[in-house]
């Protein structure tokens, strides 16, 4: 039953989604890839639409994902199921709080998640670096069975690297809008290509 | 999104005051899920109690919704295209960009005692090494919140 599997898988995603979509994206790593429901390769694809698309980028990787998997009633489910946690827990858990006034315990905890949600961030980093800047993606053990050089350089995508660094440089010394540095970075990867070079 | 939210909310309808916009900015935080979403619900509640929460929901998630179904359906056609795998290269070799700046924004609000550093560094060693599932390493964060929490309070009463 893919439909009930769909709407449980982001119900899961949803109630462990901390610090705002790019923390979630090692959980739908997890889930989706391990399930074999997409490919590493789609799921960045997807993160990619999701960043330039207007609304919160959570629901969007949830409606997409969920779209791809099991087309529209897929995205409605996926949807639902990860926006469900937070209407739950903030119905039930602001009626205790109007109640007796304070959240500290609540405050307190979710401070010691921000940690963990930068490790996540940086698990999500990772996971996007190596699909973009490798053509096959990266697998460390071909890597070690070529034993070489070779097999690093065949695969690697100097391209991808140059616009990552720009975009960052762009990012941190100038004021400009992320996205516009999305549609920069965007237009470069057009440019490459009718230039021959992607 | 925030910043819109406000002003429709606060200064257009005058549904909350500034306070109460910020206390619900706050502790929608503290809530999983995103932000934007969190929020409305808060505000829906507020204004009008449980059907407003839910309508205040379905408000905020129906325009993604529709935007985002319409992009995949476009997107299926297009997908295998030499020019669209570029573009989309570009995209996502900027959103690696972005990612660098939210784990340093992250970095520099978040971590601010000598404790979180070291939960960052086991976090990333299970999550890279172990193959660890992420919401374990969440739990554990978690735990570790509820402990400190715990000796904090002890050690108050002992004093």
């Amino acid at each position: 039953m893919i439909y009930l599997n769909l709407i449980f898988t982001f119900f899961k995603i949803g109630l462990f989604s901390f610090g705002g979509g790019y923390g979630m994206i090692p959980i739908i790593e997890k889930e989706i890839i391990s399930k074999g429901w997409l490919t590493g390769q789609e799921f960045v694809d997807i993160i990619s639409i999701s960043e330039m698309t207007p609304g919160p980028i959570a629901i969007n990787m949830a409606t997409f994902a969920g779209y791809k998997i099991g087309g529209i009633p897929g995205g409605l489910l996926a949807t639902t199921g990860v926006v469900l946690p937070s209407l739950i827990l903030i119905l039930v858990i602001s009626y205790y709080l109007s109640k007796y006034g304070h959240h500290r315990i609540l405050k307190e905890t979710i401070y010691w998640i921000r940690p963990v949600v930068l490790a996540l961030i940086i698990q999500a980093t990772i996971f996007v670096a190596i699909n973009t800047f490798f053509k096959e993606g990266f697998d460390i053990k071909t890597l070690l069975d070529a034993g070489s050089v070779n097999y690093f350089l065949q695969n690697v995508n100097p391209a991808a690297i140059v616009i990552m660094v720009i975009s960052l440089l762009a990012l941190l010394l100038t004021k400009v809008h992320p996205i516009l540095v999305i549609i920069a970075a965007g237009s470069a990867g057009v440019i490459l290509h009718y230039a021959g070079i992607l | 999104m925030i910043p819109l939210i406000e002003r429709e909310i606060v200064n257009k309808k005058n549904w909350i005051s500034r306070d109460e916009m910020i206390d619900i900015l706050a502790i929608s935080q503290s809530f999983p899920g995103a932000v934007a979403v969190n929020s409305a619900i808060f505000i829906g509640k507020k204004i009008g109690g449980y059907p407003g929460a839910l309508l205040a929901l379905l408000g905020v998630i129906i325009p993604s919704f529709s935007i985002i179904i319409a992009v995949a359906k476009i997107f299926s056609y297009f997908s295998t295209a030499g020019v669209v795998k570029a573009a989309l290269m570009g995209i996502s070799s900027a959103v690696i960009a972005l990612l660098i700046m939210a784990a340093v924004r992250v970095a520099k609000t978040g971590i601010k005692d000598k404790i979180s550093p070291l939960v960052t560094v086991l976090a990333l060693i299970l999550l890279l090494f172990t193959g660890l599932h992420p919401i374990y390493v969440i739990i554990l964060g978690i735990a570790i919140g509820l402990v400190i929490y715990l000796l904090k309070n002890i050690s108050k009463k002992i004093k």
